[in-house]
């Protein structure tokens, strides 16, 4: 009897135990795609092999719609419920990790030399984040409309002047053939205004901010540069050079494909609609050099570890894991992205040597600079936007960029600098 | 000749009033007619069509194809499902606690009675995106018995969607006018008849509270079918998620306009069907309301 009692006593211990013994720790993981069932595809597979290629961690996930992922981070913290393992945007990461949301990422010597700079998401000298892709933005043009109007095409190494931009946009817009010479996208409100159009002040040697602190924009924004390019921001608009603030959606989207823009301001994500439309007449060009170099912006979503994850090492090596070569040519041969390594470019259909695309991976290894990297940005790129806007109205330059200035200096002074030795 | 003239007239009368009719419930309608027809096109004809009268036009590559890719992006049986569930039983609980709430507003006596429904339609100006924050926490603490036992944090769950939303200062208030424009002989005679408060409340009250159990319906059917905020912060698991969360999935790098047309037409139809089936007492209750009888 006592001997059974045993038995029985030591089957319900491990009966007890055995799920606690054999069973893996869960990480969880939130990601920014769902109704991209590309994208689901590409990040299910990832976490199906990992799980396969290991036996200490199973990684789940938990999609959310692009548009609206960020205010359910923002919720999940104030609730003290984050994931393990999340997927930030570039230019919010450092706001996330300044909150206390996310920690630095430990990944293994080396796995990040080959990325493209835009993909690593680094702040106040750690790295938090990385991408598997990075995104750039050029100047679509169709060739026979420059060799019509005796128009160079520029190069990397030899894009076009702001004079000389200037003078092939007087040209374009005088031959009648166009509504608008140059479509800047006016009609994508939000992150696209200081993504696309930031770089434009940089090439005039003016930024959003003074990067050699992030405590003003004073100089930076309203400085002589800032103007230069707000003086030519403005002109654009009054010498009908591009449509304005009122442009229509629907004309973003088809104004260039359908030949009433003679070159429109555009990411790679639309390249290959735009050459299922034009064809090879399509030309991908870079940003014109205003004085500075010609700059594009950088940095698009990348995975990251949030602060209350009991496992940083375990969702460390699932984003290790995810950061192959392999991984990052299949999304982009997915989603049309630039994958974030050389090896992965050659790798992928768009953007390997002789590829439709391939043109972007070079302007993003040379041209591209991140947003900057301040918890403050979200902030920044709202008044950038304001001003920008308010300027293409007819706002004065001057006056608009020093109250954006203001307006800036006095949130990173509510903020106490936002981590920034004042 | 003068009957003919004051005929004419009247006819011109009567022309004039159903032109400017007409008009006007284009206006409502348009939108409707183009979110429809623009389901049926691919999205550059979609696009290059949006601005001109051409958008009302079902011409050129109609198809259903906008549909069948918005099934296949979106769950939108389980989103549907979900949203129906949720917005059903919140609308009765609703119905049944706020009139009860009103009941006692407006026929029993109890001290601070008008300080309560005082406080109560004061939080009228209290708007969601104040208190949601501070929601999120109440109930990310509150207890709940699952099947796990007694489990601490509602997020991810159906109640979670539902619970907070059951009382509702409109929805008292608006019982509470109605009720109290009601004759009072018809609960006296009630009570000296010897029906219990119970008895009143379920035998004589509600049932001729139809207008206004209409309206209150379709405020709450409207609240809840168009729930969008709160799920997004208390909601992670996409089996839980409500319709109008998965609008959000068409937003992508390239936006897919034709599907989202044909995703607003889907999750349209039922708000179309539901309140065209209590429009007759949703308007005899505004046309009635403040009228003492």
């Amino acid at each position: 009897m006592k001997k059974a009692m045993l038995t029985l006593t030591l089957v319900v211990f491990l009966v007890a135990t055995a799920p606690m013994v054999s069973a893996q720790t869960e990480l969880s993981m939130w990601y920014h795609g769902a109704g991209n069932y590309v994208e689901r595809d590409l990040i299910i597979q990832i976490i199906e092999d990992f799980n396969a290629s290991q036996s200490e961690y199973v990684v789940t996930l938990e999609e959310f719609p692009q548009e609206s992922y960020n205010s359910s981070i923002v919720a999940a913290a104030a609730a003290g419920d984050l994931p393990d393992i999340i997927d930030v945007d570039g230019p919010v990461m450092p706001g996330w990790a300044w909150a206390g949301w996310m920690v630095p990422l430990s990944l293994s010597e080396g796995a990040l030399d080959d990325f493209l700079p835009g993909a690593i998401g680094e702040w106040n000298g750690e790295i938090y984040s990385v991408g598997l892709w990075d995104a750039a933005v050029s100047i679509y043009a169709r060739r026979s409309a420059l060799e019509a109007n005796d128009i160079r095409i520029p190069t990397l190494d030899d894009p076009w002047t702001g004079e000389e931009f200037d003078a092939i946009l007087e040209t374009l817009q005088a031959t009648g053939d166009y509504e608008y010479a140059f479509d800047l996208g006016m009609a994508w409100t939000g992150e696209w205004y200081p993504y696309a159009f930031s770089p434009f002040l940089q090439s005039f040697g003016g930024d959003m901010i003074d990067r050699s602190t992030y405590l003003t924009a004073e100089g930076a924004l309203n400085g002589e540069a800032g103007v230069a390019f707000g003086n030519w921001w403005q002109s654009l608009f009054q010498r009908g050079l591009a449509p304005g603030t009122s442009q229509d959606g629907a004309d973003r989207e088809t104004g260039f494909i359908d030949g009433r823009y003679a070159l429109q301001w555009n990411g790679n994500w639309a390249g290959i609609t735009a050459l299922e439309a034009v064809g090879d007449d399509l030309l991908f060009l870079p940003a014109p050099d205003f004085g500075d170099g010609s700059t594009i912006g950088a940095a698009s979503w990348q995975l990251g570890i949030s602060s209350t994850s009991e496992n940083p090492e375990g969702a460390a090596a699932f984003i290790e894991f995810a950061i192959q070569d392999e991984y990052l040519a299949a999304f982009s041969d997915g989603i049309g992205l630039i994958p974030a390594t050389a090896n992965a470019a050659a790798m992928s259909n768009s953007y390997a040597p002789g590829g439709p695309l391939e043109v972007y991976f070079a302007l993003s290894e040379a041209q591209a600079l991140v947003r900057p990297v301040t918890p403050g940005y979200a902030t920044l790129a709202l008044i950038f936007e304001k001003a920008l806007a308010d300027i293409a109205n007819g706002a004065d330059v001057q006056d608009t960029l020093d109250a954006a200035v203001d307006e800036i200096d006095a949130d990173i002074e509510d903020n106490m600098g936002y981590g920034f030795d004042m | 000749m003068t009957t003919m003239t004051w005929e004419t007239r009247h006819r011109l009368i009567v022309s004039l009033r159903y032109t400017l009719l007409i008009l006007i419930s284009a206006i409502f309608i348009f939108p409707i007619v183009f979110m429809v027809v623009s389901s049926l096109k691919p999205d550059l004809q979609l696009l290059r069509d949006s601005g001109s009268l051409l958008a009302f036009l079902p011409y050129g590559d109609v198809s259903l194809n906008n549909y069948a890719d918005a099934f296949e992006r979106v769950p939108m049986a389980q989103f549907a499902f979900n949203s129906i569930f949720t917005t059903v039983v919140a609308m009765f609980a609703s119905i049944l606690l706020n009139s009860m709430a009103a009941f006692s507003f407006a026929f029993l006596r109890w001290r601070g009675k008008a300080l309560v429904l005082s406080l109560i339609i004061a939080t009228f100006i209290v708007p969601f995106e104040v208190i949601a924050i501070p929601l999120l926490l109440v109930v990310n603490s509150l207890p709940w018995i699952g099947p796990q036992g007694i489990e601490v944090g509602w997020l991810n769950t159906y109640h979670v969607q539902i619970l907070p939303f059951i009382a509702d200062s409109l929805g008292i208030f608006l019982f509470y006018q109605y009720f109290r424009d009601l004759p009072d002989e018809l609960v006296e005679a009630s009570r000296i008849d010897g029906a219990s408060i119970w008895q009143i409340y379920t035998r004589i009250i509600m049932p001729i509270a139809g207008p206004i159990l209409a309206t209150v319906a379709i405020l709450k059917f409207l609240v809840m079918w168009n729930a969008y905020i709160w799920p997004l912060m208390t909601i992670r698991s996409e089996e839980l998620r409500p319709i109008m969360v998965g609008l959000q999935y068409f937003f992508q790098l390239n936006t897919q306009w034709g599907e989202i047309m044909a995703y607003l037409s889907v999750v349209t139809i039922p708000v179309l069907i539901f309140y065209l089936a209590l429009q007759r007492a949703f308007i005899e209750s505004i046309a009635t309301s403040g009228i003492k009888g």
